[in-house]
């Protein structure tokens, strides 16, 4: 065999470096032409996964609509490292109002847009909506769902970490079971969060048949990008979650944000997919398939099922969820595994 | 042009004139029919350049209205009662932002017990909440305050809520003198925004603010009101050259200036004072009404004024802090606190009770004999509360009164004295 096919990737990551690619193939962030709309100079933790997120997917908005595009802000970490007044980092026009209506002030935003674009007093601009999971999945579901349900010209984008993270770790309606909270201490007989039946929005999402569904994590910030551009060429309502790591919450080393997010997917704890009108249209396959032992144990909130007589039946439950993503969401390659 | 129409329609055109660019509605009584009309005058084509949203809920509601008024759009909505209550968050960002929203309030009693009808309970409760809230007499009043409300909201770019009485106004069909489009627009410009989510000049609108500054902030938002007493009389002013008559204000006084009592309240009510008014004055007694326009900003100048001459003032009231007495007397009392006269607290109307000529006018009479002031519930079944009384003195129960009384009355239907 003479000639092999050349791989600008490290085997086993999914590094955005790619220097190497031609101009037109390489990512937004490696655009010299790129906004920085969540600009440096913020206040987020170190190893943040919502501020990586956050500038990935609003620059890949930004490049998608030409520069035109304004946000809206839910209450939340994101809103308060990015916007300690006097300053900001935000180098697009962005609004925070209250935690639970960053999807209705989005349709407002959209409504007035649409009004001046009729009227020739203003351009063809586009609205994206952000917020954490807290904002979205809890007190922001109504204003969310409405939105959806209006297939209002907004693209919805859910930073997910699991938790009411700014207020200190508090269980949302997004955090796993059995983790860690402040709200869900690891005592008792049932420690960490209950098993419930899950909220998971983007399947409720799909339900009200929008045009664009899609989750992501930052582990793969390629997907990330092209998902947000793909999102950004429909019309009417859309939405993406973002797998975004906690370093605080979560009891995790700031430097594992990208392998936890990565082991999210590996595991089959998050399913990264994307769906157009209720229909699922692609998955994201697994590399290498992982028990969900592997994603747990590097995280604090997990530390109590792993002690001196480890919650086998804790860990089987959460690997019994995992195993249903993977069916569900199509997450193995047949050939491949 | 001169027409027999219903409150709410007449609202809903006197928007409509206003050039409205992005109306938002959740459904509530009694201001459905107002957001009803103009969404049909949107969907028939008559009013254009105008998006109308069916909001979820009345919290969705105010949040398109800051999203669409930070966008720049001319931006109005209506609510009651707990639909104002579920979108307070919301309204007091909407003041806290700046943002020239205008509602109208379609006043409504607030629950528990679940109440339909008319009393100002619902606009009251957000007497802090920033907004400018301007009380409506009539359906003419109304009409004409909504269109003097935008030019108000902008300049001063504060959000402002028009109260009109539930049912009785927005339900009544009256004559009303509707303006033309031409003269809308000589009075109203259009809406210039002093800042706009824009992306040819992006600015961060909602910063966090600290302690540095949040002080500040406030202070700024209470001299913005200040200004807007100014104003208010202005824009009435300019609006009697452009459309030919008296209406807003911050006060209006009726046969006040001999008066040795004067009754101070707000909405539609003041119509039936005013004819008893009339008939004890008719008795020779030294009667007078003073209709309180501007309840935020609450003109404290003006009414000290208009009631320097008074021996006693009776403010009648239809909203009841509870623990305390009135809202509106407490702020009365206030602007009066340096001179020699009484205030006489009249609690009344609550839940949409009847106020009569008949009851209004022993009131005044018996008023006019007490020397201590003293806090009325006008019309108050004094045979069902005591009863209740008894029954909680012998049963140590918890929980709703409600269903007890409506018992011992034996009726649903509404109490006329």
């Amino acid at each position: 065999m003479s000639l092999q096919p050349v791989k600008f990737y490290q085997t086993g990551t999914f590094t955005v470096g790619n220097r190497l690619l031609a101009p037109e193939e390489r990512s937004v962030q490696a655009n010299m032409e790129r906004t920085n709309s969540l600009n440096s100079g913020h206040r987020a933790c170190q190893g943040c996964g919502e501020a990586l997120g956050a500038r990935y997917a609003i620059d890949a908005a930004m490049i998608a609509s030409q520069g035109q595009l304004v946000a809206a802000n839910a209450t939340g970490c994101l809103e308060v490292f990015s916007t300690p007044y006097p300053e900001t980092s935000w180098q697009i026009p962005w609004i925070h109002s209250l935690f639970g209506n960053a999807a209705a002030v989005a349709t407002g935003i959209a409504a007035a847009i649409k009004v001046k674009k009729a009227k020739g007093q203003g351009g063809d601009v586009r609205v994206v909506a952000q917020g954490g999971d807290g904002g979205t999945t809890d007190i922001g579901f109504g204003c969310l769902s409405g939105m959806f349900e209006r297939n209002d010209d907004v693209l919805y984008i859910c930073y997910d970490n699991g938790g009411y993270m700014n207020t200190g770790v508090q269980r949302s309606s997004a955090t796993p079971p059995a983790a860690r909270t402040a709200t869900t201490m690891p005592v008792g007989p049932e420690p960490g969060n209950a098993f419930g039946q899950g909220k998971f929005v983007p399947a409720i999402a799909m339900a009200h048949e929008i045009p664009y569904v899609a989750t992501a994590t930052v582990a793969d910030l390629r997907d990330l990008e092209y998902k947000v551009k793909k999102a950004m060429t429909f019309r009417g309502a859309r939405y993406i979650q973002i797998l975004v790591p906690c370093p605080l919450g979560w009891g995790a080393a700031s430097h594992d944000t990208i392998r936890l997010s990565r082991l999210a997917k590996e595991t089959g704890t998050f399913p990264v997919f994307e769906a157009e009108y209720g229909e699922i249209t692609s998955s994201s396959k697994i590399r290498r398939l992982l028990p969900v032992e592997e994603y747990l144990k590097p995280q604090k909130r997990f530390a109590h099922l792993f002690g001196k007589t480890p919650a086998i039946d804790t860990i089987a439950r959460l690997q019994a969820i995992a195993d249903k993503n993977i069916r569900r969401y199509q997450m193995l390659d047949k050939e491949a595994n | 042009m001169l027409k027999q129409t219903e409150g709410s329609h007449a609202v809903a055109e006197a928007v409509a004139l206003c050039r409205p660019e992005v109306i938002c509605a959740y459904p509530i009584s009694p201001q459905t029919h107002i957001v009803e009309g103009i969404g049909e005058m949107v969907k028939s084509g008559e009013l254009t350049d105008c998006e109308f949203l069916n909001v979820e809920s009345e919290f969705a509601a105010m949040s398109v209205a800051i999203g669409s008024s930070a966008a720049g759009a001319r931006t109005y909505t209506a609510t009651a009662s707990q639909g104002l209550l579920f979108m307070v968050e919301a309204v007091f960002n909407a003041s806290g932002l700046g943002l020239p929203i205008v509602m109208t309030v379609a006043n409504r009693a607030i629950g528990a017990p679940i109440n339909i009808w008319n009393d100002h309970s619902d606009s009251l409760s957000q007497r802090d909440c920033g907004w400018i809230q301007l009380f409506a007499e009539t359906n003419q009043e109304a009409l004409d305050l909504h269109i003097q409300a935008f030019k108000l909201a902008e300049e001063v770019s504060l959000p402002v809520m028009v109260c009109m009485d539930g049912f009785i106004l927005t339900h009544a069909y009256e004559r009303v003198d509707m303006p033309t489009q031409a003269q809308v627009d000589a009075y109203l410009p259009p809406y210039e925004p002093r800042q706009v989510l824009d992306p040819a000049e992006p600015v961060s609108m909602g910063a966090m603010v600290g302690p540095e500054a949040f002080m500040e902030v406030r202070y700024l938002a209470h001299a913005k009101q200040m200004h807007a007493l100014e104003l208010i009389p202005q824009l009435g002013d300019e609006f009697k050259k452009v459309f030919g008559r008296d209406s807003g204000g911050l006060i209006r006084s009726y046969s006040i200036d001999d008066a040795e009592t004067v009754v101070v309240a707000m909405g539609s009510i003041l119509g039936t004072i005013k004819d008893v008014v009339d008939e004890m004055r008719a008795d020779g007694e030294k009667i007078g009404v003073l209709g309180i326009t501007s309840f935020r900003p609450f003109p404290i100048t003006a009414i000290r004024e208009a009631l320097k001459n008074a021996k006693r003032v009776v403010v009648l009231e239809k909203s009841l802090a509870v623990g305390r007495g009135g809202i509106l007397a407490s702020d009365v009392r206030k602007a009066l606190r340096k001179q020699p006269v009484d205030v006489f607290t009249v609690i009344a109307g609550l839940g949409g009770r009847a106020i009569t000529k008949k009851s209004l006018h022993a009131l005044f009479l018996k008023l006019a004999l007490e020397t201590e002031e003293s806090l009325t519930f006008l019309d108050l079944d004094w045979g069902v509360v005591n009863r209740q009384l008894e029954r909680e003195r012998q049963t140590r129960r918890s929980g709703p009164a409600a269903e007890n009384m409506l018992r011992d009355i034996g009726t649903v239907a509404s109490k006329i004295a």
